[in-house]
Parts: C-alpha cells; structure tokens; sequence
C-alpha cells in the first residue's frame, strides 16, 4: 500500500489548516453561506436534507487496517456510528456538524486520509480494481499508476474549474471490474507490440441525464506519457466543454457533439504541444510508489486445499471467493448487502471488525468496490472457514455477491437533497422478496442498480435490471429498465415502459426475473445474455401484458 | 478600499490611486501596465496597441503570433466557476509569453493559488482582496504536485532531485 512520505504529509496538513480557517470564518459570518458552499465542496461537505454530509476519498478504493478503524472511529465520534460505502469507492457520513469538521479533518490526516476533491467541478477521486494486485489476469497492478494521478490531479491549478466534475478509472485486466466505459477517462494498462506497457484511452463515458459509453481515442500511450495525455485531454475539456447547460457539461457531451474523430484531433493536436513541456513524472517516481505496492509476503507453503464439510461455508465459498493469482491464496469479497440492511451501510463495529480480519488474514488491507461491497484481497484458502466463521458472526457473510439482493442503491431522498425518491425502501423490499438463497441461485447472476434521481449515482443504467426514482406530480415513481452492463461488454439499459409506484416496481422485477426463468436456455444463461438474445419483448409482455 | 490602494503601492504598482488599476494586486518586478486594453476581436484588426483582453471563449493561440510586442493580456473571469481562463494563461506561458499576464474581474480569494501557478503575475479582482490574506493563501501549500507555469518544481523532482 502506499504511504505518504513528509510531502504528501505537509500537503494534506495544510489542507486541513485552510478548511479550518475557512470553517472559522463562516462560522463568524465573515463569508456569507454562497461564498462558502465552492469551499466546502472542494472538501467533499454537501448540505444534505438533515445534516451536513462529508465524503471521503478512499484512493482507488484501497485502504489499510489502521484506516478503516479511523473510519470507525468517524463514525463513533463525529456521526451517528456507521458510515455508507459508495459506488465510488468512497466513504460518506450522514450526520456532520460543521463546527467539527475541521477537527474530524485533522483526525483523517493522521492516517493519511483527506476529503480533498471529493466534491466540485474537479478531478475527482481516481478508481480502480478491487482485485488490483491479486487478480490472475492482470497485466500489472494498476494501482501506482492510480496514485500517480491522485498526486497529479491534487489541487491541479489549470484543471480545478472545470465545467464539470471529472471522473477517471484505471485497470490493468480485460475483465472490467471498473466500469472504465462509463468514466471521463477509463484507462485499460494492456502490453503493447513490443511488450511495454501503455495504457489503452475511453474518453467520454458517463452516466446521468444522459448515459453514454466511452471511445477509445487512442489504443496505446505508454505509461511515460499518460499523465501528460490525460492533461491534453483535459485541456481540450477544460476550453471546449459546454459551460452554458449544467446537463450538458460534462466531457461525454463535448465528444458526442465534436464527433469521436474530431475530439480525438485536438487532443492529438494539444498533445503534441504538451508532450515537450516535461509534465510526466520521471520513471524513478514511478518505481517509488510501485516499491510500496510490492507483492506481500506469501506463504509459500500455503496449502490449495479447503474443507467444504461446512454447507454453509460452502455457499458463500462458491459466491463470495474469487481465485488469486498467487498459490494457496483467495481473494474474498464482504458482502454490505444483508437482506433488509442498507446497501453499502457498515457500522463502526462492523469495521473495527473488519480490520482486525484484515490485519489476521489480509495483510492489513481492505478494498471497497464500486458495488459497495469490501474486499480482502489476499487470504490464504486454509484461513478462508475463519475469516468466514468471524464475517458470518457479525452478519457480514450474506453470501450474494452478484445476485439478485447484491443491489447498488444510492442514498435516495432518505437522505439527499438532489433525490426525486427514495432507493433504500426500493433495494430492501426487493431484497426480502428474493430473500431465499435457493431461489437466488436459481437466478444466478443479476445485478439491480438503484438510483434516487436522474444523476445516476446508483448506477441504474449499467443495471442488469435498472431503477430510476422519478418525481410524478409530487409522488415517487419508479421507470424500469433493462439490459445495462458496467463491465467490458459495457450497454446502457434501456427503459421498458411506463412507470410504477413502490410496491408496483418491486412486483415488477419479480414478473421480469420469472420470465426470464421461463425464457432461459438453461440455468447457465445470464439473465444480461437472455435479455440479448431474446430482446425486451417476453419482459413487456410479463410486466404489463 | 484605501487599504488595499496602499498595499497595491507597497507591491510596486505605479497607478495613481484615483484610477481602478490601484485595485490591481502585482506580484511582478516591473510596473504594472495602465494604458488601454483592447478587446482581442479589435486587437486582431488593428493591432497598434501594446494590451489585449481575452474573454473566456477567445482561443489565446490567436495571439500567438504577437507576443513579443505586448506588455499586457488581461484574461477576464467574468464568473469564478468559469476556468476557461486557466488554460489560455497556461498555452501563453508555455508559449513564452514574459509580460503582464492579469487575471481580472470574479477573482476570489481561494483561486489565487491556481491563478498564480498558471502564470499570473497581477490579479485585478471586482471586489477588492486583502493583499495580507492573499499572500497568506499564497504561502499555505508548502509543495505542489505538478509542474506549472510559476516554475515551482513537483514533488516528484524533489523526491528525486
């Protein structure tokens, strides 16, 4: 894992210091709530419906053991004693006071842990692959060179007013766990002709208002020179992107309306009169952060072997347990998706827990992936019945990862002020509708994204099954949709047709997951792949047939 | 707004006090300009004049050509959120541009920082700024982690100097 040194260090304290000066002067009214809101936002603080609510940046999602008990202890000490985990690998808590925000700041910093750029029309907290590092099929880990564009973009002079927020995700594998084709930038580390490593470019995916997957605008830049294209592009961004519409800022915007082949041009034309400038970090930089996400230190006697005498071990074995490139070793996934709870939801208990696990079986180190579940990315199978036995004890061992009540659902208008409706009541009635596990597994893999309100923050349009919370005449109302993926066959859902109300959508999706059990091929095909094949037209029929 | 005149004073500007240039915060050797500014739409067609303005939507390479016989571009901020201006101050110093390089109008205490690394070296904000607390923000951030047009070397050429 990365760790600072005393320049990160001094950079992350002085940011502290600001916000607490600012902080002290809204507080004596000095500046005026208007004049502070670009303020606090730059520091990842919304006004929400009750309370002030801060976001956290968890850097492509990885975070050591001594973080996650400071995130416990966030939780206790500043909030209501639990923390939400977000589809961007984040952590936000519900419940601030302003005055305290400054001190729970200087509290992060000693763990290395800030708000920075969190929030506003920046570049934002950088993802990644939760298996970074672990996974077998991997080209290398992709995470020194998500911590390379942490520092770059941190406090960037040229890019800190941009039109829009801007959104960048990296993977080193051609299984995407990322969902890059949905991001400003996606960035794919893949081997070039000669086998060096480059990075293939998406410009201009997204979601929201209006959902488009990214272009690859260049098959390969090697990673010498991806920092300098990243800011070619975002220097076309920053002088061409719409400003007029808020709705039609973002970059996707600008390369839909430029055409792919034209936006393409003039990064290629800014790129070339910024290539000479010297804006890439040296290759030795590189080898300092990568030094720090050097492999663990392997049991190398670690046996393959596991005991499945335990039915129920085996169940969340066989769900929540992906194999790890290294021998003898697991990569096991957290479900934050109990039946009835709050999707992504963790409690102060439940994460002290966690990295106590983490520090016993993980190395000390803990993923959030963009589902809002965690990860433990290194466990050596012969711990794997442990771990489980520990997880199960503090109902954190549903074994559902990517079925049907695995379901990304965004705050909603329980709590955000942007929100037409509510999406937790959604995503937990859904859930206790397919609560039994039996039947999960019958539908197999099923991924339902909720989303409160246009934004898209709950992802509904990559959703197998997709969710959008609208407003109707002052009521909340729901539009399905369907045949969305976030991985690397990436489709945007498509809406099936007229809306419902809370109990009628729930009953909805049941009448599409049971036609789809009728028009399968057989348990083997996924129900993305049966909607493919057979088109919306047996769903329609079901839902309002 | 006496203040901050004195404080322009202090900083080297040579502008009378009665005149909005005594607003203007230096952070240059030489004397400020305080001749007229000239859109760049009229700059382009009749060029006799040493200062351009550039709106958020001009393209700065127009001035490309030109560089070398001007002693002032102002770039306007008509609102902060607007960071058009960013960018044409970056291309004009990567591009060598040595003069009066002035970021004016909805110039805010907390852009200062961005605007200086940029390549900004007057600032003429509508509401005026506290020269303390400008140079307060200024001084806060010890290291930065990019290169820019202020010359102040990255971390990472610290780190491996």
């Amino acid at each position: 894992m990365y760790s600072y040194d005393a320049y990160d260090q001094a950079i992350v304290d002085a940011r502290v210091d600001e916000f607490r000066d600012q902080v002290a002067r809204r507080l004596a009214n000095e500046i005026t709530e208007d004049q502070f809101k670009p303020l606090r936002l730059m520091n990842g603080l919304y006004l929400q419906l009750h309370a002030y609510m801060l976001r956290i940046a968890i850097p492509y999602g990885t975070l050591s053991a001594k973080q996650m008990r400071m995130l416990a202890y966030v939780a206790r000490r500043y909030d209501r004693g639990y923390g939400h985990f977000t589809t961007r690998q984040n952590i936000q808590y519900n419940w601030i006071k302003l005055a305290e925000a400054p001190d729970l700041m200087a509290d992060l910093a000693t763990a290395e842990m800030h708000a920075i750029q969190t929030s506003g029309n920046c570049i934002r907290n950088i993802s990644s692959d939760q298996f970074a590092g672990a996974a077998a099929d991997e080209v290398a880990d992709p995470r020194p060179y998500a911590e390379l564009l942490r520092q770059w973009s941190s406090f960037h002079p040229e890019f800190s007013y941009l039109p829009r927020k801007f959104k960048i995700a990296v993977i080193a594998s051609d299984t995407d766990r990322a969902a890059i084709q949905l991001h400003d930038i996606g960035l794919q580390l893949v081997r070039g002709p000669g086998g060096n490593l480059g990075f293939r470019v998406y410009v201009g995916g997204g979601m929201g208002r209006t959902p488009m997957i990214g272009h690859v605008v260049r098959d390969f830049i090697p990673v010498g020179q991806y920092l300098s294209y990243c800011e070619a592009i975002l220097r076309v961004y920053n002088r061409y992107g719409r400003r007029d519409n808020i709705y039609k800022a973002r970059i996707k915007i600008l390369v839909h309306e430029l055409g792919a082949v034209e936006f393409t041009r003039q990064v290629e034309a800014e790129w070339a009169e910024m290539e000479p400038l010297g804006l890439d970090a040296p290759a030795a930089e590189y080898d300092r952060i990568r030094a720090q996400f050097a492999e663990p230190d392997y049991d190398l006697a670690a046996s393959d072997g596991i005991d499945r005498g335990d039915p129920d071990f085996a169940l969340w074995l066989d769900q929540n347990v992906h194999p790890h490139k290294q021998p003898g070793y697991a990569i096991a996934t957290i479900s934050l998706k109990p039946v009835g709870g709050i999707p992504g939801d963790a409690t102060a208990e439940q994460m002290d827990l966690i990295a106590d696990l983490a520090d016993r079986y993980a190395f000390g180190e803990i993923r959030v992936t963009h589902s809002q579940n965690l990860v433990l990315a290194h466990v050596r199978k012969a711990d794997l019945y442990s771990l489980w036995a520990a997880l199960a004890e503090a109902d954190l061992a549903t074994p559902n990862l990517d079925l049907v009540t695995d379901i990304i659902a965004c705050p909603g208008l329980d709590y955000c002020a942007l929100a037409n409706a509510r999406s937790i009541p959604v995503a937990q009635q859904i859930a206790e509708r397919f609560a039994s596990l039996d039947r999960q597994h019958d539908i197999g893999e099923l991924k339902i994204k909720v989303s409160g309100c246009i934004n898209a923050c709950g992802h509904h349009h990559a959703g197998h099954i997709g969710i959008l919370g609208v407003d109707r005449k002052g009521e909340e109302a729901y539009q399905l949709s369907l045949g969305g993926s976030g991985a690397e066959d990436a489709s945007l859902a498509k809406i099936l047709g007229p809306g419902f109300s809370e109990a009628g959508v729930v009953d909805a999706v049941e009448k599409v997951i049971e036609a789809y059990r009728t028009v399968r091929t057989g348990p083997d095909e996924r129900f993305l792949d049966t909607y493919r094949r057979v088109g919306d037209a047996p769903f329609k029929a079901a839902v309002y047939g | 707004m006496a203040e901050v005149q004195d404080q322009a004073a202090v900083a080297g500007a040579p502008s009378p006090p009665e005149t909005a240039a005594a607003a203007v915060l230096s952070f240059r050797a030489q004397p400020l300009y305080d001749g007229p500014v000239v859109p760049l739409v009229e700059f382009t067609s009749a060029s006799n004049t040493a200062a351009v303005r550039l709106d958020p939507g001009d393209d700065a390479r127009a001035l490309l050509p030109h560089l070398a016989g001007l002693r002032l571009i102002e770039v306007a901020f008509p609102k902060y959120r607007d960071g058009r201006g960013y960018s044409a101050a970056a291309i004009l110093r990567a591009a060598g541009y040595a003069g009066e390089l002035r970021a004016a109008g909805d110039v805010l205490l907390d852009q200062v920082v961005f605007m200086r690394r940029v390549g900004f070296d007057s600032l003429a904000p509508a509401t005026p700024l506290d020269r303390a607390a400008v140079d307060a923000a200024l001084a806060r951030f010890p290291f930065v982690y990019q290169p820019a047009a202020d010359g102040r070397t990255p971390v990472w050429a610290l780190r491996h100097g």
